[in-house]
């Protein structure tokens, strides 16, 4: 049954990406500014304009424009960002693994902190430790990576200023990569100063990403894993003596986890949609920070393309969690 | 209703719509006042600290405290109207996809996907760059963005209430159609809306003070926290308290009304309440 899924959300999937194409096309030709307007010099005369504008296709008819940017999309073809003077494709190809690496990074900080401390609170159940854990995660649930940037901008910039506050690495130790994944290319050669370099740079922008999540994670694992913790299943381990932290991890950690995917693979798409304003406060190049540029400038092709990048990554995030979850459980998996 | 997360989190509310309206008369100086010689002194307390400035002053000599206070102007105005209309809207939608039958259901609920398609944060800013900056655009991208918010609750909600027992008692004595919505479905909705509806003034505060960060909302002579953070992170090394003030305001906003859809969420909730 699993094809099925698959190829009934990749239907879905092409459906969504196709309106968000609409959507992002007709939205971006209905703007009042021009923006050739903004990439002429001041001493352009009528025919200049014109003469721009024909170059980058904006003299066509609304469906002819459409139609164009279309083919292009489908053959691989973005267009020319008008600020960059570049290919779409290579701008993003060259920006999306700075992203990538932050994003999967933040994820996995989330998981190992909200995953430990959701097994912490399940161990102390009942005690003024876990009171404390879900005082202070009620409060965490409500901060967005938003004010935690900035509160780390605080701590880290003022009060102890031991990480560069911007950037993804020192630029003298950006050369040499064969790969744009920094972080992934030095760690596999070894090169291990320089990935401690880029991990310095990227801990505020991960744990802004990570922290509200690993909240999320927190609250739902601790309720699943206490629920799971009162099943027969655990009394009887209980009976056979194990103890306290392997009934937890033994027992009841692989019943419980499944909400927990489920969750985690949903508010990943919302840690991705984070990275634009996240990266915009610490000046990290990916494409979150490169988005901000382009719709202040009005790169109509540069926007389309960032849009439909995010679109895709959203819809792939979204079925790699229903095929997990699907996998993991039985009752999906034979239905 | 005597939960006391509720009233500290809607006592701190009450408080700030009372600063931000008597903003003129609470406040201790012009937000807009300009004073060079007077720039980026530290808060009472701190060395180099001026007695007039409370709260410091930012690079142009501002006084901090007096643009917070008319900063929660911007935040509280866009937290009820933007909230409200967005709940209106998704509220709306969600009643008639969730009860006019598989054809209105699956076209809103297409349209709800797509949208969602999109990154919240990315969308904004989309918008705001094809509608123009200001208080009106920024309300309006936040409705945009999270009537799906609504939507998709109400919906879900419809749909279980419409299988209910005193639904299918309406329908039988000839109830018409709306007023089985409005009068009998509705009505049972409201608690999950109110819950919501605190949470998205929250999440409006959110977007507001971003959108501002990044230069998109009010024009700069308009004090906003987003602003104000947007400055404070310019000059954090030299004047920390620029950054900070507007921050833990913004802060304190976001949890107590977190903190006031969560409690009111359980007391309004009649199987929570037990």
């Amino acid at each position: 049954m699993l094809i099925a899924i698959v190829v009934n959300r990749m239907v879905m999937a092409l459906l969504t990406l196709a309106g968000v194409a609409v959507v992002v096309f007709v939205l971006l030709r209905v703007v009042p500014g021009d923006p050739v307007a903004m990439m002429i010099s001041p001493g352009a005369g009528p025919a200049d304009i014109a003469a721009l504008k024909a170059h980058y296709g904006l003299d066509a008819p609304l469906l002819t424009q459409f139609w164009i940017w279309i083919r292009g999309v489908v053959t691989g073809d973005f267009g020319t960002s008008i600020t960059l003077h570049l290919y779409v494709t290579e701008v993003l190809a060259s920006r999306l693994q700075a992203t990538l690496e932050l994003a999967i990074l933040a994820l996995l900080v989330a998981v190992v902190f909200g995953g430990g401390i959701a097994i912490a609170g399940t161990l102390m159940r009942r005690t003024a430790g876990e009171t404390a854990i879900d005082g202070l995660n009620s409060i965490m649930l409500a901060v967005p990576d938003f004010i935690w940037a900035l509160a780390l901008v605080l701590i880290f910039a003022v009060a102890l200023p031991v990480l560069p506050l911007t950037g993804r690495i020192d630029p003298d130790l950006a050369q040499g990569f064969a790969t744009k994944f920094y972080l992934a290319e030095s760690i596999v050669t070894g090169r291990f100063a320089v990935a401690a370099n880029i991990l310095s740079h990227m801990t505020m922008p991960t744990l802004a990403l990570a922290l509200p999540l690993a909240a999320m994670i927190v609250r739902l694992l601790k309720q699943s894993l206490k629920e799971a913790m009162v099943q027969d299943y655990v009394l009887l381990a209980r009976i056979k003596g194990f103890r306290e932290l392997r009934l937890v991890l033994q027992e009841a950690l692989r019943n419980a986890i499944g909400p927990t995917i489920a969750l985690t693979g949903v508010q990943f798409t919302f840690l991705i949609g984070g990275t634009v304003i996240v990266e915009r406060i610490f000046a990290y190049p990916g494409i979150g920070n490169l988005a901000i540029d382009a719709v202040i400038n009005r790169d109509f092709p540069l926007i389309q393309g960032l849009v439909l990048l995010f679109g895709l990554i959203f819809i792939l995030i979204n079925i790699g969690v229903d095929l997990t979850v699907a996998t993991l459980n039985p009752r999906l998996r034979h239905a | 209703m005597r939960d006391p997360k509720v009233v500290c989190a809607g006592g701190f509310i009450l408080l700030l719509i009372v600063v931000a309206i008597a903003a003129p008369l609470v406040a201790p100086k012009d937000p807009l006042a300009q004073n060079l010689l007077m720039a980026t002194t530290p808060p009472a307390g701190f060395p180099g600290a001026e007695p007039g400035s409370l709260l410091g002053t930012d690079g142009l000599g501002r006084d901090v405290l007096s643009r917070v206070i008319f900063g929660a102007r911007v935040s509280l105005t866009v937290a009820f109207v933007a909230a409200g209309l967005a709940c209106l809207i998704g509220s709306l939608l969600g009643l008639l996809a969730g009860f006019l039958g598989e054809l209105v259901d699956a076209l809103i609920s297409r349209l709800v996907d797509v949208w969602m398609a999109f990154p919240p944060v990315l969308l904004s800013i989309l918008l705001i760059a094809v509608i123009g900056t200001g208080l009106h655009s920024v309300i309006a991208a936040i409705v945009v963005i999270d009537w799906t918010r609504f939507c998709r609750v109400v919906r879900t909600e419809t749909k279980s209430q419409a299988q209910m027992d005193y639904v299918v008692a309406a329908r039988t004595i000839g109830f018409s159609r709306p007023a089985i919505l409005f009068r009998e479905i509705l009505p049972n909705i409201v608690p999950v809306l109110i819950a919501l509806l605190t949470l998205e003034m929250g999440i409006a505060v959110v977007v507001e003070a971003i959108l501002s960060f990044v230069g998109l909302s009010v024009s700069s002579d308009t004090p906003t926290w987003g602003g104000m953070i947007a400055e404070g992170r310019q000059i954090v090394h030299e004047a920390w308290w620029v950054l900070a003030v507007p921050l833990v305001a913004l802060f304190a906003t976001v949890v107590a009304f977190n903190q006031l859809g969560d409690g009111l969420a359980r007391s309004l909730d009649p199987v929570l309440r037990r």
